[in-house]
């Protein structure tokens, strides 16, 4: 796949650029202590399982948590070096479907079913910007076409019904990026998707990404929708990062047992591997087990785990190469050394 | 002779609005201790045909001969003793179990209703079976809600198995599951195959989990199969443009390649194309697609593909 346009020189203030976040419902803490950048124009996939905290992140970015959660004071969510959270009411409307899209996994349940999609493309262009209905209506088509819903004229007076899941998904991606965002959200874009319509909606936005110069926060639980789309990954298990790099050194030799774990448990398409050579690797337990323990979340699931993984919270070891990894256990020489000279 | 034999066998519905051909003359044989692979996307049929073996659905036209008897038209009460052999296992573990039965009442009734053993043979079963798919003792007087979709999951293959049946149909058993749960439960499911003999028919959206778990797939599309063949050989030399798209569309770790995605959407099976019902996206599609629908041939080996260009 292309890279990012913007890249290799990394620009001083990243796009968007979260530190600590810590979010809390009550004595609860589901995302305790994230930090990543997006950078502009890059592919940037946040991956990991339910329960990971993943999907929260992204909503306390877009600012629409639920009025429960508390962002705990210290922690940061800067878009262009300013504070969204210290944004007006006002301000973060214009932020939100201005400079940053969003698209979300249920296309069905985020469009209006009484409204042509006409209609709901040219309402979020006019919200944001002095266009006249008529030409609101224009930009909408153009838009319809750009995301290559066939036939855009006719289909621009169709409501969602009439449409299949993967047409009103382009709908929404349609309304993400009427507006010219500088980054679009994706929260799980493509999992109630068909695996061919999946791969079409993946290399539309990516498509858009290059041509509307903006960069993509891909919210996935799929490795391999990350291998081959994203330029930076940041894995995420029970509300902490435990580790960041690019797929492919990251994929290739993961250094977090939990990201080894999931890449030896996934049956591969290209591997021929068969249930009669045996049982494929397993990681025991579940992640619900870890409510209200101390140390390393994943220290009781996994296999490299020893008496100081129960007691602290391992640090996130800055590796070469962007890498980051919160687990001393699979990291070697190599690495370390490389790290120390930088 | 096959444990399970269909012959072309036909689902629709009749809706408001016209005729629904959900599946349309599928044929399959289906060997004792054999996993068959059913994959397709939205509309193939591959739910239907899971449905309409257990007779969930009635068949429109065909025959299902189980173990050499034909249970298309069987009465119910004689359907029963089919059901008893062939149990299913649903991919949402959420919906398909009560949650005011705890774990021991799910397990208990299935012998109650096909009238099996006394009061301490039932619970003699009912702890064992608990105990082969990995949950504890503890487990049985507990709701379905105070467990995890993976451990729920088990509760449902438990349930299953505990009439000992000789074919469990599993309809998309792993896809609500995260990703490190779903390596527990194929290992169940494959050790249960093993202990207990049974023949499984695997229906999933996951080719990769096909793959690793089947010993032979049917390829669907639109209430046909397209294309069958021995899994490994799929795999080596996919003969049909739709099973070749379809493994071209599935995102790997393995592989930073990048196919170029089929164009179109999936046509509703409403309104089924002319001819090949996959021409509209098919890259090698010629004239005569459009007008004959291919019939699904021999092509050696235990391979068929319905494709004039095969």
């Amino acid at each position: 796949m292309n890279g990012p346009i913007v890249q290799p020189r990394v620009p001083a203030v990243p796009l968007l650029a979260v530190e600590d976040l810590r979010i809390g419902f009550g004595a609860h803490q589901p995302v305790s202590g994230v930090g990543f950048d997006v950078r502009e124009g890059e592919t940037l996939a946040i991956v990991g399982e339910s329960g990971s905290g993943k999907s929260l992140t992204a909503l306390s970015i877009m600012g629409l948590l639920p009025s429960s959660a508390r962002i705990a004071p210290g922690s940061s969510i800067r878009f262009e070096g300013r504070e969204i959270s210290a944004l007006s009411v006002k301000d973060a409307r214009a932020l939100r479907g201005g400079s940053i899209g969003m698209i979300f996994q249920e296309p069905m349940t985020c469009l209006n079913p009484v409204m042509t999609i006409g209609d709901q493309v040219a309402e979020a262009l006019r919200q944001h910007q002095p266009l006249t209905r008529k030409a609101a209506k224009a930009r909408a088509v153009e838009l319809l076409d750009l995301v290559r819903i066939p036939d855009p004229h006719r289909r621009v007076a169709d409501y969602p019904h009439q449409l299949s899941g993967g047409m009103r998904q382009r709908v929404m991606i349609a309304i993400a990026v009427a507006c010219g965002p500088r980054l679009l959200i994706a929260d799980e874009p493509t999992t109630a998707l068909d695996v061919t319509i999946q791969a079409q909606v993946l290399d539309l936005i990516d498509r858009l990404r290059r041509e509307l110069s903006m960069a993509v926060l891909l919210i996935t639980h799929d490795l391999g929708v990350v291998a081959q789309w994203a330029d930076r990954v940041v894995v995420m298990y029970a509300g902490r990062k435990v580790e960041q790099g690019e797929p492919d050194p990251l994929f290739a030799r993961p250094l977090h047992p939990y990201t080894q774990g999931l890449l030896t448990a996934s049956p591969r398409l290209d591997d021929n591997f068969h249930y009669s050579d045996g049982p494929l690797n397993e990681i025991p337990g579940s992640i619900s087990s870890v409510a209200g323990q101390v140390g390393c979340a994943f220290a009781p699931r996994c296999a490299h785990a020893c008496t100081a993984c129960r007691e602290t919270i391992p640090v996130l070891h800055h590796l070469t190469d962007g890498r980051q990894v919160a687990c001393p256990v699979l990291i070697t020489e190599e690495h370390r050394v490389a790290a120390f000279h930088r | 002779m096959s444990l399970l034999s269909i012959a072309d066998l036909s689902t629709h519905f009749r809706l408001p609005n016209g005729a629904l051909r959900a599946l349309d003359g599928v044929s399959l044989d289906l060997q004792a201790e054999e996993t068959l692979g059913i994959v397709g996307e939205s509309g193939c049929g591959k739910s239907t045909l899971g449905k309409t073996i257990l007779r969930l659905v009635q068949p429109t036209s065909g025959s299902i001969r189980f173990a050499g008897e034909d249970v298309t038209t069987v009465p119910t009460r004689k359907l029963a003793q089919f059901r008893r052999r062939a149990q299913m296992v649903f991919q949402d573990p959420f919906a398909s179990l009560n949650p005011r039965h705890t774990i021991r009442k799910i397990l208990t009734d299935p012998l109650v209703v096909h009238g099996i053993g006394d009061k301490p043979e039932r619970a003699r079963r009912v702890e064992d079976i608990v105990q082969r798919v990995g949950l504890d003792a503890g487990a049985l007087d507990r709701y379905p809600h105070e467990f995890s979709g993976g451990q729920r999951q088990r509760v449902g293959i438990a349930r299953a198995l505990i009439l000992e049946p000789d074919l469990v149909i599993c309809d998309e058993p792993v896809s609500a599951l995260d990703l490190s749960i779903q390596a527990q439960t194929l290992n169940l499911l494959s050790r249960m195959k093993a202990d207990l003999n049974l023949s499984y028919i695997f229906i999933s959206h996951d080719l990769s989990v096909v793959r690793y778990f089947t010993d032979r797939v049917l390829v669907m599309y639109l209430g046909r199969v397209v294309e069958s063949a021995p899994t490994r050989a799929l795999w080596s030399a996919p003969r049909h443009p739709y099973t070749r798209a379809l493994m071209d569309a599935v995102p790997d770790p393995a592989r930073r390649r990048h196919a170029a995605p089929i164009k179109g959407d999936l046509p509703s099976p409403q309104d089924v194309p002319t001819g090949c019902r996959f021409h509209p996206r098919c890259p090698l599609a010629t004239e005569i697609c459009t007008r004959v629908e291919p019939t699904l041939d021999r092509l050696g080996d235990g391979h068929s593909a319905a494709c004039h260009h095969a």
